[in-house]
């Protein structure tokens, strides 16, 4: 899809162009410049993305992350029904938001995927998705990272007075909207009953 | 001092205590996290040279111009940055892309504007929806994913409006 849009967009670009401005001098330089824009966009969020990989890694070798897990295990059972006491599937849950919450890209989705099979092993939905797994998939579609690091890294290197000041509505808007689509789930699953 | 001020210190300082009273070795752990989040930034790049050539195609073309002010009358009136709306309708779909919308819009009006104010909100709190259903039932049998696809963009629909309520409200 994604692969269709970009055509679409570059396509368009050359028609609307030739039709409101018979010139096409400003393409050619967007065209001649977009990879050099992209290499700087990279080397701004180099050193933030290093540097909180290297303070998450410290998060994750201490153990603090496997606290964070099991301290919302009991909430996430709540939310996730029908789990067994000692459920893998759970665990890995647990695990995956924990990752989400503190931003942990590269290790969320690994734990993500690996909780989507034991959900299909322990529930066996067949070819349809279970509650469980579309809860899951909502808790991975809403942003629930607690620092939106490249946001903040883009602002302070376009010169914001105060790059953070952003973190507490992003909080608020990632747990309202993560309830909205939780809210969602429980309704449609009602309906369906 | 404010309270967003704040945080990024305090998590910083309270992992490293931790991380001291658990006898890590910070050195090598932060090492190998910066290392490995490299790697990320670098694999970033071709996409993101592909969205920067649509999208900065679409820019001096003036076509995304030519839509942001034949959407603005609307957007004026129910409050809304109508700069802002490029990225709603592109972050569901392509995380590289939404980056370079950011970007945009911090060069155009500033990180501090209230349009750049809204879409920061909006960025650091919406996901790509569709790439991460994709990825997430790629990995299982399933084909009929049911009502996933409507509760996560209900989530991502909130959050769009949120975030300018939010910037309002709190900034």
């Amino acid at each position: 899809m994604l692969s269709i849009i970009v055509a679409f967009m570059v396509i368009l670009s050359v028609v609307y162009n030739i039709i409101t401005k018979c010139e096409i001098f400003e393409i050619s330089q967007a065209v001649m410049s977009a990879g050099n824009e992209a290499v700087s966009l990279v080397i701004t969020l180099l050193g933030v993305m290093a540097t909180w990989g290297g303070i998450l890694q410290i998060a994750k070798d201490s153990g603090l992350t496997d606290k964070l897990a099991k301290l919302l295990t009991p909430l996430l059972r709540k939310v996730f029904t029908g789990l067994d006491k000692d459920s893998k599937a759970l665990k890995a849950i647990a695990m995956n938001v924990t990752a989400n919450i503190f931003g942990l890209g590269n290790a969320a989705t690994p734990l993500g995927i690996e909780a989507m099979k034991r959900l299909e092993e322990e529930e066996c939905p067949g070819n349809k998705a279970s509650r469980n797994m579309i809860m899951l998939s909502v808790f991975n579609t809403s942003s629930i990272e607690l620092i939106p690091t490249t946001v903040i890294a883009l602002r302070i290197a376009h010169g914001s007075a105060s790059p953070s000041e952003i973190i507490p509505c992003v909080i608020v808007v990632s747990i309202i909207s993560l309830l909205v689509s939780v809210a969602s789930v429980f309704a449609f699953d009602i309906k369906k009953k | 001092m404010s309270f967003s001020d704040a945080i990024i210190p305090v998590l910083v300082f309270g992992i490293f205590t931790y991380a001291l009273f658990k006898k890590v070795n910070v050195f090598d752990s932060f090492v190998k996290g910066a290392k490995e989040n490299i790697k990320v930034a670098f694999d970033l790049l071709p996409t993101l040279v592909l969205l920067m050539l649509a999208i900065g195609m679409l820019k001096a073309s003036g076509a995304l111009d030519g839509f942001t002010r034949l959407i603005s009358p609307v957007m004026e009136a129910i409050g809304f940055p109508a700069e802002c709306v490029p990225l709603a309708i592109l972050k569901p779909v392509s995380g590289s892309g939404a980056l370079t919308v950011l970007e945009e819009i911090f060069k155009d009006n500033t990180p501090d504007s209230f349009a750049g104010k809204v879409a920061s909100v909006m960025a650091g709190s919406t996901e790509t929806t569709f790439y991460t259903l994709a990825v997430y039932f790629a990995a299982t049998k399933v084909k009929n994913t049911r009502y996933a696809l409507v509760s996560a963009l209900l989530g991502d629909l909130t959050a769009i409006i949120l975030s300018c309520i939010a910037v309002r409200m709190i900034l």
